[in-house]
Protein backbone atom coordinates (compact mmCIF):
# COMPACT_ATOMS: atom_id res chain seq x y z
CA UNK A 1 0.00 0.00 0.00
CA UNK A 2 1.49 3.69 -0.67
CA UNK A 3 2.13 5.46 2.34
CA UNK A 4 0.83 9.46 1.87
CA UNK A 5 1.94 9.77 5.83
CA UNK A 6 5.31 8.81 7.16
CA UNK A 7 3.71 7.75 10.36
CA UNK A 8 6.70 6.40 11.62
CA UNK A 9 8.13 9.86 11.55
CA UNK A 10 5.39 11.44 13.45
CA UNK A 11 6.89 14.21 16.05
CA UNK A 12 5.42 16.03 18.55
CA UNK A 13 4.89 18.84 16.33
CA UNK A 14 3.09 16.97 13.27
CA UNK A 15 0.97 15.13 14.78
CA UNK A 16 -2.18 15.67 13.07
CA UNK A 17 -5.25 17.74 14.52
CA UNK A 18 -7.56 15.37 16.26
CA UNK A 19 -5.66 11.87 16.14
CA UNK A 20 -6.61 11.95 12.51
CA UNK A 21 -4.53 9.22 10.75
CA UNK A 22 -4.96 10.88 6.98
CA UNK A 23 -5.18 7.91 4.67
CA UNK A 24 -7.42 5.01 5.02
CA UNK A 25 -6.22 1.06 5.72
CA UNK A 26 -3.98 1.41 8.17
CA UNK A 27 -5.25 -1.89 10.14
CA UNK A 28 -2.65 -3.33 7.91
CA UNK A 29 -0.10 -1.70 9.57
CA UNK A 30 -1.16 -2.94 12.88
CA UNK A 31 0.44 -6.64 13.50
CA UNK A 32 -2.34 -8.14 15.68
CA UNK A 33 -0.37 -11.41 15.16
CA UNK A 34 1.75 -10.32 18.31
CA UNK A 35 -0.92 -11.03 20.36
CA UNK A 36 -1.33 -15.02 19.99
CA UNK A 37 -0.46 -17.62 22.03
CA UNK A 38 -1.93 -20.13 19.60
CA UNK A 39 -2.02 -20.40 15.82
CA UNK A 40 -4.23 -22.00 13.54
CA UNK A 41 -3.23 -25.02 11.29
CA UNK A 42 -5.06 -26.68 8.58
CA UNK A 43 -5.35 -30.23 7.51
CA UNK A 44 -5.69 -30.12 3.56
CA UNK A 45 -7.15 -33.32 3.30
CA UNK A 46 -10.17 -32.38 5.51
CA UNK A 47 -10.61 -29.25 3.74
CA UNK A 48 -13.27 -28.45 1.58
CA UNK A 49 -12.50 -24.89 0.67
CA UNK A 50 -16.01 -23.73 1.39
CA UNK A 51 -14.18 -20.49 2.93
CA UNK A 52 -16.34 -20.10 6.15
CA UNK A 53 -12.74 -19.46 8.17
CA UNK A 54 -12.01 -16.38 5.49
CA UNK A 55 -15.58 -14.94 5.89
CA UNK A 56 -15.39 -15.52 9.81
CA UNK A 57 -11.79 -14.32 10.59
CA UNK A 58 -11.85 -10.84 12.20
CA UNK A 59 -8.40 -9.98 11.02
CA UNK A 60 -8.54 -11.09 7.20
CA UNK A 61 -5.81 -13.29 7.94
CA UNK A 62 -6.91 -16.37 6.10
CA UNK A 63 -5.18 -16.19 2.98
CA UNK A 64 -6.71 -17.36 -0.35
CA UNK A 65 -5.51 -18.36 -3.59
CA UNK A 66 -7.68 -19.25 -6.97
CA UNK A 67 -11.07 -19.76 -4.32
CA UNK A 68 -8.79 -21.88 -2.27
CA UNK A 69 -7.14 -21.40 1.25
CA UNK A 70 -3.68 -21.70 1.47
CA UNK A 71 -2.72 -20.70 4.65
CA UNK A 72 -2.69 -17.64 7.62
CA UNK A 73 -1.34 -14.43 7.89
CA UNK A 74 0.59 -14.56 10.82
CA UNK A 75 1.15 -10.91 11.06
CA UNK A 76 -2.50 -10.43 11.47
CA UNK A 77 -3.48 -13.60 12.76
CA UNK A 78 -4.35 -13.27 16.77
CA UNK A 79 -5.07 -16.79 16.97
CA UNK A 80 -8.54 -16.14 18.35
CA UNK A 81 -9.91 -19.61 16.94
CA UNK A 82 -12.50 -18.45 15.40
CA UNK A 83 -11.50 -20.05 12.36
CA UNK A 84 -10.95 -23.48 14.16
CA UNK A 85 -15.40 -23.18 15.91
CA UNK A 86 -16.91 -22.12 12.63
CA UNK A 87 -14.89 -24.84 10.47
CA UNK A 88 -17.84 -27.18 9.91
CA UNK A 89 -15.12 -29.90 8.44
CA UNK A 90 -12.73 -29.72 11.51
CA UNK A 91 -10.10 -29.06 9.72
CA UNK A 92 -8.36 -26.56 11.75
CA UNK A 93 -6.61 -27.55 14.56
CA UNK A 94 -5.15 -24.20 17.27
CA UNK A 95 -1.66 -25.53 18.16
CA UNK A 96 1.08 -23.49 20.71
CA UNK A 97 2.57 -20.64 19.22
CA UNK B 1 -29.80 44.99 7.01
CA UNK B 2 -31.71 43.91 10.21
CA UNK B 3 -35.22 44.13 11.63
CA UNK B 4 -36.29 44.24 14.89
CA UNK B 5 -38.56 41.67 16.16
CA UNK B 6 -40.18 40.83 19.43
CA UNK B 7 -39.25 37.38 20.02
CA UNK B 8 -38.20 34.60 23.02
CA UNK B 9 -34.99 33.96 23.57
CA UNK B 10 -35.16 30.82 22.16
CA UNK B 11 -36.67 31.84 18.70
CA UNK B 12 -34.33 34.21 18.59
CA UNK B 13 -31.91 31.60 18.40
CA UNK B 14 -33.73 29.65 16.17
CA UNK B 15 -33.92 32.29 13.51
CA UNK B 16 -29.78 32.64 13.85
CA UNK B 17 -29.80 28.83 13.11
CA UNK B 18 -32.21 29.12 10.22
CA UNK B 19 -29.55 32.14 8.81
CA UNK B 20 -26.62 29.94 9.58
CA UNK B 21 -28.77 27.05 7.96
CA UNK B 22 -26.33 24.20 9.07
CA UNK B 23 -25.69 20.76 7.25
CA UNK B 24 -26.66 18.61 10.15
CA UNK B 25 -29.21 19.16 13.13
CA UNK B 26 -29.58 16.31 15.55
CA UNK B 27 -31.70 16.92 18.36
CA UNK B 28 -33.60 15.96 20.73
CA UNK B 29 -36.11 17.77 22.55
CA UNK B 30 -36.03 18.62 26.20
CA UNK B 31 -37.41 21.74 28.25
CA UNK B 32 -36.27 24.60 28.07
CA UNK B 33 -34.59 24.17 24.62
CA UNK B 34 -37.35 22.57 23.03
CA UNK B 35 -38.77 25.62 21.19
CA UNK B 36 -35.75 25.72 19.61
CA UNK B 37 -35.98 22.73 17.98
CA UNK B 38 -39.53 22.78 16.92
CA UNK B 39 -39.22 26.14 15.03
CA UNK B 40 -36.13 24.68 13.25
CA UNK B 41 -38.01 21.55 12.41
CA UNK B 42 -40.85 23.91 11.14
CA UNK B 43 -38.44 25.47 9.03
CA UNK B 44 -37.59 22.25 7.60
CA UNK B 45 -40.48 21.52 7.18
CA UNK B 46 -41.61 24.49 4.89
CA UNK B 47 -38.85 23.88 2.90
CA UNK B 48 -36.54 27.12 4.05
CA UNK B 49 -33.64 25.61 5.15
CA UNK B 50 -32.17 22.35 3.39
CA UNK B 51 -30.87 20.77 6.44
CA UNK B 52 -30.40 17.37 7.14
CA UNK B 53 -32.97 17.29 10.37
CA UNK B 54 -31.93 14.36 12.33
CA UNK B 55 -34.59 13.72 15.78
CA UNK B 56 -32.80 11.13 17.66
CA UNK B 57 -33.82 9.16 19.94
CA UNK B 58 -31.87 10.23 23.20
CA UNK B 59 -29.32 13.26 23.40
CA UNK B 60 -26.75 11.18 23.41
CA UNK B 61 -27.37 9.85 20.05
CA UNK B 62 -28.12 14.01 19.01
CA UNK B 63 -24.53 14.53 19.78
CA UNK B 64 -23.34 11.10 18.44
CA UNK B 65 -24.78 11.96 15.16
CA UNK B 66 -23.69 15.24 15.33
CA UNK B 67 -20.18 13.95 15.67
CA UNK B 68 -19.82 11.28 12.97
CA UNK B 69 -21.78 14.60 10.96
CA UNK B 70 -18.86 16.82 11.73
CA UNK B 71 -15.95 14.23 10.93
CA UNK B 72 -17.74 14.10 7.27
CA UNK B 73 -17.54 17.84 6.99
CA UNK B 74 -21.06 18.91 7.51
CA UNK B 75 -21.46 22.45 9.48
CA UNK B 76 -23.30 20.77 12.76
CA UNK B 77 -25.83 21.80 14.97
CA UNK B 78 -27.64 20.84 18.43
CA UNK B 79 -29.50 22.41 21.18
CA UNK B 80 -30.07 20.82 24.63
CA UNK B 81 -30.78 21.67 28.47
CA UNK B 82 -29.69 20.00 31.95
CA UNK B 83 -30.69 16.17 31.84
CA UNK B 84 -30.25 16.18 28.37
CA UNK B 85 -26.49 17.54 28.77
CA UNK B 86 -25.58 14.91 31.06
CA UNK B 87 -26.39 12.15 28.64
CA UNK B 88 -24.65 13.51 25.86
CA UNK B 89 -21.40 13.76 28.49
CA UNK B 90 -19.63 10.96 26.94
CA UNK B 91 -19.49 12.18 23.77
CA UNK B 92 -18.43 15.67 24.93
CA UNK B 93 -14.62 15.28 25.08
CA UNK B 94 -14.73 12.79 21.84
CA UNK B 95 -16.21 15.63 20.66
CA UNK B 96 -13.33 17.97 21.68
CA UNK B 97 -10.57 15.37 21.24
CA UNK B 98 -11.54 15.01 18.16
CA UNK B 99 -11.32 18.46 17.27
CA UNK B 100 -14.94 18.77 15.34
CA UNK B 101 -16.60 22.41 15.68
CA UNK B 102 -19.71 21.14 16.45
CA UNK B 103 -21.75 24.48 17.89
CA UNK B 104 -24.43 23.74 20.72
CA UNK B 105 -27.11 25.87 22.27
CA UNK B 106 -27.67 25.06 26.46
CA UNK B 107 -31.02 26.93 27.69
CA UNK B 108 -29.68 26.66 31.53
CA UNK B 109 -31.58 24.29 33.23
CA UNK B 110 -30.81 23.44 36.60
CA UNK B 111 -30.13 19.37 37.15
CA UNK B 112 -31.82 16.90 39.41
CA UNK B 113 -33.01 16.07 42.02
CA UNK B 114 -35.49 17.35 42.95
CA UNK B 115 -37.05 17.64 39.38
CA UNK B 116 -36.76 21.16 38.53
CA UNK B 117 -36.97 22.65 35.27
CA UNK B 118 -36.46 26.07 35.84
CA UNK B 119 -32.51 27.64 35.56
CA UNK B 120 -29.60 27.39 36.90
CA UNK B 121 -26.38 26.52 35.43
CA UNK B 122 -25.64 23.07 37.05
CA UNK B 123 -25.93 21.76 33.40
CA UNK B 124 -23.39 23.66 31.53
CA UNK B 125 -21.09 24.35 35.10
CA UNK B 126 -20.54 20.12 35.08
CA UNK B 127 -19.27 20.11 31.41
CA UNK B 128 -17.38 23.91 31.59
CA UNK B 129 -13.85 21.23 31.80
CA UNK B 130 -14.82 18.66 28.68
CA UNK B 131 -12.44 20.91 26.41
CA UNK B 132 -15.22 22.73 24.81
CA UNK B 133 -15.81 26.28 24.27
CA UNK B 134 -18.56 27.95 26.07
CA UNK B 135 -19.81 31.54 25.47
CA UNK B 136 -22.58 32.81 28.11
CA UNK B 137 -25.21 35.63 27.38
CA UNK B 138 -27.56 37.93 29.17
CA UNK B 139 -30.72 38.38 27.10
CA UNK B 140 -31.96 36.92 23.58
CA UNK B 141 -30.14 39.27 21.61
CA UNK B 142 -26.66 38.27 22.94
CA UNK B 143 -27.73 34.50 22.57
CA UNK B 144 -28.37 35.08 19.06
CA UNK B 145 -25.15 37.56 18.44
CA UNK B 146 -23.23 35.00 20.10
CA UNK B 147 -24.89 31.72 18.38
CA UNK B 148 -23.66 33.39 15.43
CA UNK B 149 -20.40 34.55 16.18
CA UNK B 150 -19.67 30.78 17.87
CA UNK B 151 -19.53 29.33 14.02
CA UNK B 152 -17.09 31.05 13.08
CA UNK B 153 -14.97 31.01 16.54
CA UNK B 154 -15.66 27.64 16.70
CA UNK B 155 -14.49 26.79 12.92
CA UNK B 156 -11.46 28.91 13.18
CA UNK B 157 -8.29 27.02 11.56
CA UNK B 158 -6.45 28.04 15.03
CA UNK B 159 -9.41 26.80 17.39
CA UNK B 160 -11.51 23.64 15.30
CA UNK B 161 -12.93 22.92 18.72
CA UNK B 162 -16.92 22.45 19.50
CA UNK B 163 -18.93 25.85 20.86
CA UNK B 164 -21.40 25.67 23.57
CA UNK B 165 -23.48 29.08 23.88
CA UNK B 166 -26.04 29.69 26.30
CA UNK B 167 -28.83 31.74 27.92
CA UNK B 168 -31.03 31.33 30.82
CA UNK B 169 -33.94 29.07 31.27
CA UNK B 170 -37.24 30.42 30.84
CA UNK B 171 -36.20 34.53 32.15
CA UNK B 172 -34.87 34.49 28.81
CA UNK B 173 -35.66 31.81 26.63
CA UNK B 174 -39.40 32.13 27.00
CA UNK B 175 -39.38 35.74 27.96
CA UNK B 176 -40.42 38.37 24.62
CA UNK B 177 -37.89 40.72 23.90
CA UNK B 178 -35.89 43.13 21.40
CA UNK B 179 -34.29 41.45 18.78
CA UNK B 180 -32.53 42.99 16.19
CA UNK B 181 -32.29 39.73 13.53
CA UNK B 182 -29.90 40.14 10.77
CA UNK B 183 -30.74 39.40 7.33
CA UNK B 184 -30.06 35.77 6.27
CA UNK B 185 -28.15 36.49 3.18
CA UNK B 186 -25.74 38.57 5.75
CA UNK B 187 -25.64 36.17 8.20
CA UNK B 188 -24.73 33.85 5.64
CA UNK B 189 -21.80 35.55 3.90
CA UNK B 190 -20.48 36.40 7.43
CA UNK B 191 -20.18 32.21 8.57
CA UNK B 192 -19.37 31.37 5.13
CA UNK B 193 -19.04 27.73 4.25
CA UNK B 194 -17.11 25.22 6.53
CA UNK B 195 -14.10 24.18 5.41
CA UNK B 196 -13.09 20.80 6.89
CA UNK B 197 -9.66 19.40 7.42
CA UNK B 198 -10.19 15.68 6.57
CA UNK B 199 -13.52 15.25 5.44
CA UNK B 200 -15.00 11.40 5.74
CA UNK B 201 -17.06 12.14 2.54
CA UNK B 202 -13.76 13.34 0.52
CA UNK B 203 -13.34 9.74 -0.67
CA UNK B 204 -10.31 10.74 -3.31
CA UNK B 205 -8.47 11.54 0.44
CA UNK B 206 -9.99 8.70 2.69
CA UNK B 207 -8.44 8.96 6.33
CA UNK B 208 -9.18 7.43 9.57
CA UNK B 209 -10.77 9.19 12.77
CA UNK B 210 -11.27 7.42 16.36
CA UNK B 211 -8.10 5.63 15.60
CA UNK B 212 -6.21 3.80 19.06
CA UNK B 213 -3.62 5.97 20.69
CA UNK B 214 -1.87 4.13 23.37
CA UNK B 215 0.97 3.76 25.69
CA UNK B 216 4.01 5.08 23.32
CA UNK B 217 2.00 7.02 21.52
CA UNK B 218 0.71 10.85 21.25
CA UNK B 219 -2.25 11.34 23.96
CA UNK B 220 -0.54 13.45 26.10
CA UNK B 221 0.69 15.71 22.98
CA UNK B 222 -2.71 15.74 21.74
CA UNK B 223 -4.08 17.26 24.78
CA UNK B 224 -1.42 19.44 25.05
CA UNK B 225 -2.65 20.73 21.25
CA UNK B 226 -5.93 20.91 22.22
CA UNK B 227 -5.20 23.11 25.62
CA UNK B 228 -3.44 25.38 22.93
CA UNK B 229 -6.84 26.03 20.85
CA UNK B 230 -8.58 26.33 23.92
CA UNK B 231 -6.51 29.44 24.40
CA UNK B 232 -5.95 30.28 20.73
CA UNK B 233 -10.01 30.84 21.04
CA UNK B 234 -9.65 33.78 23.21
CA UNK B 235 -7.96 36.01 20.11
CA UNK B 236 -10.67 34.29 17.57
CA UNK B 237 -12.96 35.29 19.49
CA UNK B 238 -12.04 38.72 19.63
CA UNK B 239 -11.35 38.93 16.22
CA UNK B 240 -14.41 37.51 15.41
CA UNK B 241 -16.43 40.33 17.53
CA UNK B 242 -15.13 42.64 15.43
CA UNK B 243 -15.69 41.72 12.00
CA UNK B 244 -19.25 41.06 13.53
CA UNK B 245 -19.35 44.40 14.99
CA UNK B 246 -19.28 45.66 11.38
CA UNK B 247 -22.45 43.61 10.14
CA UNK B 248 -24.33 44.28 13.63
CA UNK B 249 -23.32 47.27 14.84
CA UNK B 250 -22.84 45.42 18.53
CA UNK B 251 -19.21 44.43 19.61
CA UNK B 252 -18.53 41.83 22.35
CA UNK B 253 -15.53 40.99 24.56
CA UNK B 254 -13.98 38.27 26.46
CA UNK B 255 -16.46 39.82 29.38
CA UNK B 256 -18.37 42.84 29.52
CA UNK B 257 -17.53 45.69 32.47
CA UNK B 258 -19.68 47.64 33.48
CA UNK B 259 -18.79 50.86 35.17
CA UNK B 260 -15.32 49.56 36.24
CA UNK B 261 -13.13 52.05 35.47
CA UNK B 262 -13.26 53.67 38.89
CA UNK B 263 -15.33 50.57 40.58
CA UNK B 264 -14.80 49.86 44.58
CA UNK B 265 -17.08 47.16 44.45
CA UNK B 266 -17.53 44.68 42.22
CA UNK B 267 -19.63 41.36 41.46
CA UNK B 268 -18.51 39.16 38.71
CA UNK B 269 -21.91 37.53 37.31
CA UNK B 270 -22.94 35.08 34.87
CA UNK B 271 -26.26 35.12 32.06
CA UNK B 272 -29.27 37.33 33.00
CA UNK B 273 -28.85 38.78 36.10
CA UNK B 274 -26.04 40.70 35.06
CA UNK B 275 -29.35 42.73 33.69
CA UNK B 276 -31.02 42.95 37.37
CA UNK B 277 -27.09 43.76 38.94
CA UNK B 278 -27.17 46.75 36.52
CA UNK B 279 -29.78 48.47 37.86
CA UNK B 280 -28.34 47.63 40.96
CA UNK B 281 -24.92 49.52 40.12
CA UNK B 282 -26.65 52.72 38.40
CA UNK B 283 -28.67 53.39 41.52
CA UNK B 284 -25.79 52.91 43.76
CA UNK B 285 -23.61 55.52 41.20
CA UNK B 286 -26.73 58.05 41.61
CA UNK B 287 -26.19 57.46 45.71
CA UNK B 288 -22.51 58.26 45.05
CA UNK B 289 -21.06 54.10 45.49
CA UNK B 290 -18.32 53.35 43.24
CA UNK B 291 -20.01 49.98 42.53
CA UNK B 292 -19.51 47.83 39.01
CA UNK B 293 -19.81 44.82 37.31
CA UNK B 294 -18.32 42.16 35.12
CA UNK B 295 -20.57 40.15 33.15
CA UNK B 296 -18.39 37.02 31.74
CA UNK B 297 -19.03 35.94 28.17
CA UNK B 298 -16.63 34.00 27.57
CA UNK B 299 -16.04 31.22 30.43
CA UNK B 300 -14.10 28.90 28.52
CA UNK B 301 -10.95 29.82 27.79
CA UNK B 302 -11.12 31.32 31.31
CA UNK B 303 -9.81 35.09 30.79
CA UNK B 304 -8.15 34.74 34.14
CA UNK B 305 -5.48 37.79 33.63
CA UNK B 306 -7.66 40.04 32.04
CA UNK B 307 -10.57 39.70 34.64
CA UNK B 308 -7.86 40.04 37.51
CA UNK B 309 -6.63 43.80 35.62
CA UNK B 310 -10.06 44.49 35.44
CA UNK B 311 -10.80 44.22 39.29
CA UNK B 312 -7.10 45.39 40.24
CA UNK B 313 -8.44 48.74 41.58
CA UNK B 314 -10.99 47.41 43.47
CA UNK B 315 -11.71 47.09 47.28
CA UNK B 316 -13.39 43.78 47.43
CA UNK B 317 -15.59 41.81 45.16
CA UNK B 318 -18.46 39.37 44.56
CA UNK B 319 -18.51 36.65 42.85
CA UNK B 320 -22.06 34.78 42.30
CA UNK B 321 -22.47 31.10 41.53
CA UNK B 322 -25.94 29.95 39.99
CA UNK B 323 -24.92 26.42 40.84
CA UNK B 324 -24.36 24.26 44.04
CA UNK B 325 -20.69 24.04 44.13
CA UNK B 326 -20.70 21.11 46.82
CA UNK B 327 -17.43 21.79 47.90
CA UNK B 328 -17.04 24.20 50.48
CA UNK B 329 -15.00 26.79 49.26
CA UNK B 330 -17.15 27.63 46.78
CA UNK B 331 -18.86 27.74 43.47
CA UNK B 332 -16.71 27.07 40.31
CA UNK B 333 -16.91 30.60 39.10
CA UNK B 334 -15.47 31.51 42.26
CA UNK B 335 -12.59 29.13 42.28
CA UNK B 336 -11.52 30.39 39.07
CA UNK B 337 -11.69 33.54 39.76
CA UNK B 338 -9.74 32.90 43.38
CA UNK B 339 -6.92 31.04 41.37
CA UNK B 340 -6.59 34.00 38.96
CA UNK B 341 -5.94 36.49 41.67
CA UNK B 342 -3.88 34.41 43.23
CA UNK B 343 -1.53 33.81 40.38
CA UNK B 344 -1.58 37.47 39.34
CA UNK B 345 -0.59 37.91 42.58
CA UNK B 346 -3.83 40.17 43.52
CA UNK B 347 -5.23 40.20 47.20
CA UNK B 348 -8.54 41.58 47.03
CA UNK B 349 -11.10 40.31 49.16
CA UNK B 350 -13.26 37.85 47.69
CA UNK B 351 -16.55 36.41 48.49
CA UNK B 352 -18.99 33.77 46.76
CA UNK B 353 -22.46 33.98 46.64
CA UNK B 354 -24.71 30.83 45.48
CA UNK B 355 -27.73 32.27 44.42
CA UNK B 356 -30.97 31.25 42.26
CA UNK B 357 -30.90 27.82 42.44
CA UNK B 358 -33.49 25.86 40.69
CA UNK B 359 -34.75 29.46 39.13
CA UNK B 360 -34.99 30.95 42.71
CA UNK B 361 -35.73 34.80 42.03
CA UNK B 362 -32.80 36.91 42.24
CA UNK B 363 -33.89 40.43 43.35
CA UNK B 364 -32.28 43.95 43.31
CA UNK B 365 -32.58 43.70 47.07
CA UNK B 366 -30.64 40.82 46.75
CA UNK B 367 -28.15 42.36 45.01
CA UNK B 368 -28.18 45.43 47.04
CA UNK B 369 -27.41 43.05 50.24
CA UNK B 370 -23.96 41.53 48.00
CA UNK B 371 -22.30 45.42 47.20
CA UNK B 372 -23.30 46.51 50.91
CA UNK B 373 -21.63 43.11 52.37
CA UNK B 374 -18.60 43.90 49.77
CA UNK B 375 -19.11 47.98 51.68
CA UNK B 376 -18.47 45.85 55.25
CA UNK B 377 -15.60 44.06 53.90
CA UNK B 378 -14.21 46.84 52.46
CA UNK B 379 -13.88 48.68 55.92
CA UNK B 380 -13.02 45.97 57.90
CA UNK B 381 -10.82 44.11 55.58
CA UNK B 382 -12.54 41.25 56.65
CA UNK B 383 -14.41 38.32 54.88
CA UNK B 384 -16.37 36.93 57.61
CA UNK B 385 -18.65 34.15 55.76
CA UNK B 386 -16.48 33.32 52.38
CA UNK B 387 -18.77 31.13 50.70
CA UNK B 388 -23.30 32.30 51.53
CA UNK B 389 -26.34 31.83 50.08
CA UNK B 390 -28.71 34.77 48.20
CA UNK B 391 -32.49 34.32 48.86
CA UNK B 392 -32.52 31.11 51.02
CA UNK B 393 -36.09 30.56 53.20
CA UNK B 394 -35.13 30.60 56.88
S1 LIG C 1 -13.75 -23.44 7.08
FE1 LIG C 1 -12.61 -25.39 7.22
S2 LIG C 1 -13.21 -26.46 5.39
FE2 LIG C 1 -13.80 -24.38 5.06
S3 LIG C 1 -12.05 -23.50 4.02
FE3 LIG C 1 -11.72 -23.10 6.18
S4 LIG C 1 -10.53 -24.81 6.85
FE4 LIG C 1 -11.35 -25.38 4.91
S1 LIG D 1 -7.23 -17.74 14.72
FE1 LIG D 1 -8.57 -15.95 14.57
S2 LIG D 1 -7.28 -14.42 13.67
FE2 LIG D 1 -6.22 -16.33 13.33
S3 LIG D 1 -6.90 -16.97 11.31
FE3 LIG D 1 -8.25 -17.93 12.78
S4 LIG D 1 -9.97 -16.51 12.94
FE4 LIG D 1 -8.30 -15.39 11.98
Amino acid sequence: MSKKWDYKNVNARNIPRGAVIPEAGTADDYETGGWRTKHPEVDKDKCINCLFCYMYCPDSAVITKDGKLVGFDLKHCKGCGICAVECKKDAIKMENG
Amino acid sequence: MSTVKAITGDVAVAEAMRSIEPDVVGVYPITPQTIIVEAYAEYVARGEVQTEFVPAESEHSAISICVGAAAAGARTMTCTSSQGLALMWEVLPIASGMRLPIVMFDVNRAISAPINIHCDHSDTMGARDTGWLQIYSENAQEAYDNFIQAVRIAEHPDVQLPTMVMMDGFVISHAIQRVEVLDDAVVKKFVGERKADYPLLDIDNPVTWGSFDGLGGWFMEFKKDQMQAIENAKQVSLDVAKEYAKISGREYGLFESYKMDDADYAIIVINSTAGTAKTVVDTLREKGVKAGLIKIRMYRPFPASEIVAALNNCKAVAVMDRVPGYVDIGGPLFEDVQVACYQEGVNIPLVNYIYGLGGRDILTSHIESVYSDLETIAKTGKVASPVNYLGIKE
